[in-house]
């Protein structure tokens, strides 16, 4: 009932939104349930909302726990 | 992490083997279901221990009269329905929205709810309706698009919201007893906002343990394991293994924002019934944004679709493949109930992923 | 406001007073009788509509088939031919246009039934109102796509319609083609125990689409994947008599071409952790809760090649731009009844199926 993607904030837009970065995508997001937030904090972002923020070294662990599941494939960089 | 996950089911399997006959628990959350199963973590688990999908999937507990509500809404002139996607294909008497859209109406699948303020900005002859379902985890967005549509008065948009609370369902399912439950697999993200205390009712009240936990298969295997592992020492505890994301008291902003907005109202759940203070309704000082008072709109209490055992399907009373319509007349591509529309749907996730036993 | 009464607009559902009068077999197409979107999705709901309605009128042994292109004898050539129509929204997106899809969408249909392209015959749709600088852009697309695969549009034909009737512009291209002399591709050289191939990363043409879609605040560095793959998928069948069938995953994803063989009666087994996917289209999937293996591609084939022969495949394909990142992805098995079925990353399995049709993004 709660798909949620942690993301990076990358910058800081008018009334309450941010654009938060996950690799290699980004999303516009409301701010308004995690207060002010500074470039570079992570978020975990959920139906165009960040609802609380995360710690950085653990979402680190996320992505690198995912990218390891695809296996080989995260050797993938890229298109040719 | 294959090692992780190996030394994780040894501990599952002893557990299970320490545990008194099968071991009951539920998974609440419609996306630990879908995850469950996309990750085939079924097939990994011992043979007494039975996973019930449980209540969370927000689509599948809410009621049919609001289903009928929003899809007749549609077909007013001048109406456009703003959605998320899994709304979109729930059948009511007259069609679903989706098929209410193939017929002319306006309805438009939104990722999130300023987007549906949005479009109403954009399209100001239109009444905008944001057709909103989802637990504490989306409620707050709610609550934010209409305070942000009182401070820019935008007129043309109000919200038809059957919004439910998780703890509520939780223990109504306990002490209704249509099913044995062991153990609570929490719903990560609900977690995130109402906080893991949120659950202490469940372990103090009903004797149950509840794990909040989050959505990796890594997660999921830890969180069972604990919950075996309660269940054969017969204690109840409240733990959590998603403390990346969940503390125990929430997202006090978040709570704050669904208090200001909302009130609590006795919300009719399919399958299983009605519950005392376990749905939100917009305080009287934001009624002019309700769709329901906007439109003259009243809830009936339509009946099911014939032969539809969602109810039973959602409390895990029943299996899918229990149920005399499931893959026969009701599949994903002609849904009779909620459960096989939503992706999140017991149905569904049982059609998908485990209709042929691999 | 005005309602409209019941019996316009939205036509009632079959009776729900006798459930079991309803349809218990895929042959009948119940959605309330009307066409949704999710009918032209590329999955569930599309086969539904061939079979139900198309083929019992239109039928006949080469259309039965139902195959990426007819292949047909025609005074001692075996020729090959195929037709699509593109509405891709928004016309241009991050690695293509409508154009270029144009091409490598036929283009790719004639070189799964192992055939060189010969011809393109092109139809355009324009809406009145569209700029003629976008014309322009999308003819070019189409001249330079039509040299990278070697084909010429041969034939055309243009029709305006009224403003808001064409969402600016509908291509539909006719592929004519010629199957290389002594390949015969299709699911009856399919045999258990041989392998499945993959010549790239998956889902980055339905996800760079999505990110350029109105109404969701999501962009992506993702590219269409968008190629011509004739060069690639002849050289392929020319080299290694072992390759026994290809498939394009375009609508309804590498999924929908899996879920396919194992209604044709072969099953297959496929590592998850195997299938190529960046990092980048994995977060975007997760972030629509999409399914990547559901999403869209438009360069790309799965290669179903005898087990002895994988490896050379496999070597053929990465030496080719188009191919760099191929891989094994699984194997046919002798399993019956047919099943796809996916080793999850964790060690678990689980069924692959068509997806329904129209994969709405969902939140909850």
């Amino acid at each position: 009932m709660c798909l949620a993607v942690p993301g990076q904030v990358e910058d800081l837009k008018q009334n309450d939104q941010a654009t938060v970065r996950m690799q290699g995508n980004t999303v516009e997001v409301c701010t308004t349930l995690v207060g002010p937030v500074e470039p570079g904090e992570w978020v975990l972002v959920h139906a165009g909302y960040a609802i609380t923020k995360i710690d950085a070294q653990q979402a680190a662990e996320t992505w690198a726990l995912l990218n390891e599941m695809a296996g080989r494939a995260s050797e993938v960089s890229g298109n040719p | 992490m294959s090692e992780q996950i190996e030394q994780l089911r040894q501990r599952l399997c002893s557990a299970s083997e320490a545990a008194d006959g099968t071991v009951r628990i539920m998974e609440v959350c419609g996306t630990h279901t879908v995850e469950v199963f996309r990750q085939g973590i079924r097939s990994l688990l011992p043979a007494n221990v039975k996973l019930i999908s449980g209540p969370g999937c927000p689509v599948c507990v809410t009621s049919q009269g609001f289903i009928e509500v929003a899809v007749r809404l549609t077909r007013q002139h001048g109406v456009l329905a703003a959605t998320y996607g899994d709304m979109v294909r729930v059948p009511a008497a007259a069609g679903s929205l989706e098929q209410a859209r193939a017929g002319g109406a306006r309805v438009q699948v939104v990722f999130s709810a300023r987007d549906a303020l949005s479009v109403a900005r954009e399209s100001p002859k239109l009444e905008v309706v944001f057709v909103a379902v989802g637990f504490e985890t989306t409620a707050p967005a709610t609550a934010d698009a209409v305070l942000l549509a009182e401070r820019e008065k935008i007129r043309n948009f109000s919200v038809l919201a059957e919004h439910k609370l998780v703890v509520p369902a939780m223990l109504a399912l306990v002490t209704g007893g249509q099913t044995r439950i062991d153990g609570f697999m929490c719903p990560g993200h609900v977690s995130v906002i109402i906080g893991s205390e949120a659950y202490r009712p469940v372990v103090e009240r009903c004797g149950r343990g509840c794990v909040v936990t989050g959505f990796e298969p890594l997660q999921i295997i830890q969180s069972l394991t604990r919950l075996v592992e309660m269940t054969a020492e017969g204690t109840a505890r409240l733990e959590n293994v998603y403390t990346a994301a969940v503390n125990a008291e929430g997202n006090r902003r978040a709570q704050q924002l669904i208090d200001q907005v909302f009130e609590r109202n006795p919300a009719t759940w399919r399958g299983l019934g009605q519950i005392e203070g376990s749905g939100l309704q917009l305080r009287q000082a934001y009624r002019q944004f309700d769709a329901f008072e906007r439109f003259g709109l009243v809830l009936g209490t339509d009946p099911e679709p014939p032969g539809c055992r969602c109810g039973e399907v959602i409390t895990g009373a029943i299996e899918p493949p229990q149920c005399p319509l499931f893959d026969g007349v009701c599949r994903p591509t002609q849904p009779v109930g909620p459960c096989m529309v939503s992706s999140e749907g017991t149905c569904q996730a049982w059609w998908k992923y485990h209709r042929v036993r691999v | 406001m005005v309602e409209i009464p019941p019996g316009e607009g939205v036509k009632k559902l079959v009776s729900r007073e006798e459930p079991a009068a309803l349809a218990t077999t895929a042959e009948q197409v119940d959605v309330g009788r009307r066409i949704v979107l999710a009918h032209g999705g590329g999955g569930e709901l599309t086969d539904e509509l061939i079979r139900g309605q198309i083929l019992p009128r239109l039928g006949n042994p080469a259309l039965n088939r139902l195959a990426d292109a007819a292949t047909l004898e025609v005074a001692g050539a075996r020729l090959a031919l195929t037709t699509d129509a593109y509405v891709v929204q928004p016309l241009v997106f991050p690695g293509g246009d409508i154009g270029r899809l144009a091409v490598c969408g036929t283009v790719n249909d004639l070189a799964m039934v192992g055939a060189e392209p010969v011809a393109l015959a092109l139809s355009m749709v324009l809406e009145e109102g569209l700029d003629e600088t976008m014309l322009q852009r999308v003819l070019d697309s189409i001249a330079s796509t039509g040299r990278e695969a070697g084909v010429d549009v041969v034939a055309g034909d243009t029709k305006v319609v009224e403003h808001g009737r064409a969402e600016g512009m509908y291509i539909t291209t006719t592929g004519l083609g010629r199957v290389l002399d002594g390949v015969s591709l299709g699911v009856d050289h399919v045999e258990a125990g041989d392998a499945v191939l993959i010549n790239g990363a998956i889902a980055e043409h339905g996800l760079a689409v999505l990110s350029r879609r109105k109404g969701l605040s999501f962009a992506s560095d993702l590219v269409s994947d968008a190629a011509p793959l004739s060069g690639l998928a002849n050289a392929l069948v020319r080299e290694l008599k072992g390759v026994r069938l290809l498939r394009d995953p375009t609508r309804g994803g590498v999924a929908g071409v899996l879920a396919d063989l194992a209604a044709a009666g072969r099953s297959v087994e496929i590592e998850e952790s195997a299938v190529p996917i960046t990092p980048t289209a994995r977060a975007a999937a997760d972030l629509l809760g999409l399914d990547p293996l559901t999403v869209a591609n438009e360069g790309k084939f799965v290669a179903v090649v005898a087990r002895e022969q994988a490896q050379a495949a496999l070597a053929l394909c990465r030496e080719h731009r188009l191919g760099a990142h191929a891989a094994v992805i699984g194997r046919v098995t002798d399993r019956q009844p047919a099943i796809a079925e996916l080793m999850t990353a964790i060690g678990g399995r689980r069924v692959i199926q068509k997806p329904y049709g129209e994969e709405l993004p969902r939140i909850c």
